[in-house]
């Protein structure tokens, strides 16, 4: 068979004979790539402004969003603790509202089981810039107009980055539940 | 995506109890983190060593990042380069002749400077760096504008201690790890710097507004004398900074002083030095007044530095 069509026993997830995923990795992924995201801002050298969207807080959204049922409830907590250590906001910031977000979504999601990529992307976005507003608030600086103006960029660069990141976890979802393992 | 079926509880005890309970963590998260936001708004420096440590984990990538940053800035400066080098030679030939007489002339003024200061038995103390490091990160998704180095307690980095490029002043160290440190940039809207014009002794403090530029305040109040181009330099008081280091330079007058750039850009430079506190024992006891309350290190002027100038002192501390 593999001689006509070397892709005739697998599917996305890779051969189906003689293979299985990965306890370790199915588990581990949605909390690693959170993690990396909540990192990767720190590298980059933003000297006037908030120059990148809250990396972390979206991928959140979307492994949320995209997997329902994947993250339990309370993972907001541990994963914005972890937020809160690189993000230079006040310690306990991300813990709060990330705990929110998530239970904010769940409710949303008790109210409306059907929804769609345009009702998740609207969801996500009205989720973003409240997140956006709160962190300024609790930045621990006062807040001023040209403070607002500079940051105003960085909520509208969330909202048209959330498909992206959805996409982004539809794919790492493909990795993580790739199968990896030989069973001999 | 209709959410996954098992997870409506229905009649199943368990399944009830378990979605009760995911309530309960999350809403036990929600109460933890506004309790420690509220305890770090409070003390801002209660987890900076928790803070420290991941700074430290975090800094040996911001490194790589820094070195790649830096040489990508050599590499398209040195592409846009070929574009007007003949124009560019020609008005740098110009620059240079003029250069070396005003470099004469400032020799002539520094030999008369050492003859004056040995007249007066003055002693010219050359500052030398703790540490020279790299700044290898920032926070870039917070309003707060703090920047990562790649020094820390180790190299005998304390929190306080000035952050200087080659071509003024960067910030002011907050907190240290053992490899890394957070510096708060002059930009940030908590920081307050002490500064006067680089020709006369207008004084003001320059407090970053939160968009990248500064504010300087006046101390004196009445006609505005800043021009729009003038140099603020650190005036050294306060203790933190040694004076004469250039802050920014002014770029709109406002009614009470003006609106000023930075001289010295973050992301633009390669190398920092962290250099001693100037005058630690003044900043301790400006510290120390400050935690007794009793706003008393600069009352000898008008309304303006009686409020300002402790703020400026202990900035280290409220962040």
């Amino acid at each position: 068979m593999e001689q006509f069509d070397p892709r005739a026993r697998s599917d996305i997830y890779g051969q189906r004979i003689n293979r299985t995923s990965s306890p370790l990795r199915a588990r581990s992924v949605p909390y690693l790539s959170i993690m990396i995201a909540s990192v990767i801002p720190v590298v980059l050298i933003a000297d006037v402004m908030p120059l990148v969207p809250p990396l972390g807080f979206l991928l959140l959204l979307g492994w949320r969003m995209v997997r329902p049922g994947l993250l339990p409830l309370w993972a907001g907590a541990p994963l914005g603790a972890f937020d809160d250590l690189f993000s230079g906001q006040p310690f306990g910031s991300a813990i709060l509202l990330w705990s929110l977000a998530m239970i904010a979504i769940e409710i949303i999601e008790t109210r409306f089981p059907w929804r769609g990529f345009w009702l998740d992307w609207f969801t996500a976005g009205v989720m973003v810039v409240g997140y956006w507003l709160a962190t300024l608030l609790a930045s621990g600086a006062p807040v001023t107009s040209e403070m607002l103006l500079v940051a105003l960029p960085q909520a509208l660069l969330a909202i048209l980055l959330y498909p992206i990141m959805a996409r982004m976890v539809a794919s790492l979802d493909r990795f993580r539940l790739a199968r990896a393992r030989k069973i001999a | 995506m209709a959410p996954p079926s098992s997870r409506r509880s229905g009649f199943s005890r368990k399944a009830q109890y378990s979605l009760f309970t995911g309530y309960l963590l999350a809403g036990a998260g929600a109460l933890l983190g506004s309790a420690l936001l509220m305890l770090s708004l409070w003390q801002p420096s209660a987890f900076a060593p928790l803070r420290g440590g991941a700074s430290d984990v975090v800094t040996p990538a911001g490194t790589v990042g820094a070195v790649a940053r830096t040489e990508t800035q050599g590499f398209f400066a040195s592409i846009g380069g070929y574009f007007n080098a003949g124009s560019q030679n020609a008005a740098l030939r110009d620059e240079m002749e003029i250069a070396r007489v005003r470099l004469a002339e400032a020799d002539a003024v520094r030999a008369e400077n050492r003859r004056l200061k040995s007249l007066l038995n003055l002693k010219d103390s050359e500052v030398k760096p703790v540490s020279i490091a790299r700044l290898v990160g920032s926070t870039a998704t917070s309003t707060r504008r703090h920047a990562y180095l790649s020094a820390g307690a180790n190299n005998g980095v304390t929190p306080g201690m000035p952050v200087i490029s080659e071509r003024g002043v960067i910030g002011r160290v907050l907190e240290t790890g053992r490899n890394s440190a957070r510096v708060l940039l002059l930009t940030d809207s908590e920081s307050v710097l002490p500064v006067r014009r680089a020709k006369d002794d207008v004084i003001a403090f320059a407090e970053g507004r939160g968009d990248g530029l500064l504010r300087v305040r006046l101390v004196n109040l009445g006609i505005n004398p800043l021009k729009i181009g003038d140099l603020m330099v650190t005036s050294g008081a306060g203790g933190y900074y040694r004076p004469g280091v250039a802050v920014a330079v002014i770029s709109k007058i406002t009614e009470d002083g003006g609106i000023a750039r930075l001289v010295a850009e973050p992301a633009a430079t390669n190398f920092v030095a962290v250099e001693p506190i100037h005058q630690a024992a003044a900043v301790a006891v400006l510290r120390g007044e400050n935690s007794l309350g009793t706003p008393e290190g600069a009352a000898n002027a008008e309304q303006q530095p009686s409020s300002a100038m402790p703020t400026a002192s202990a900035a280290a501390d409220d962040r």
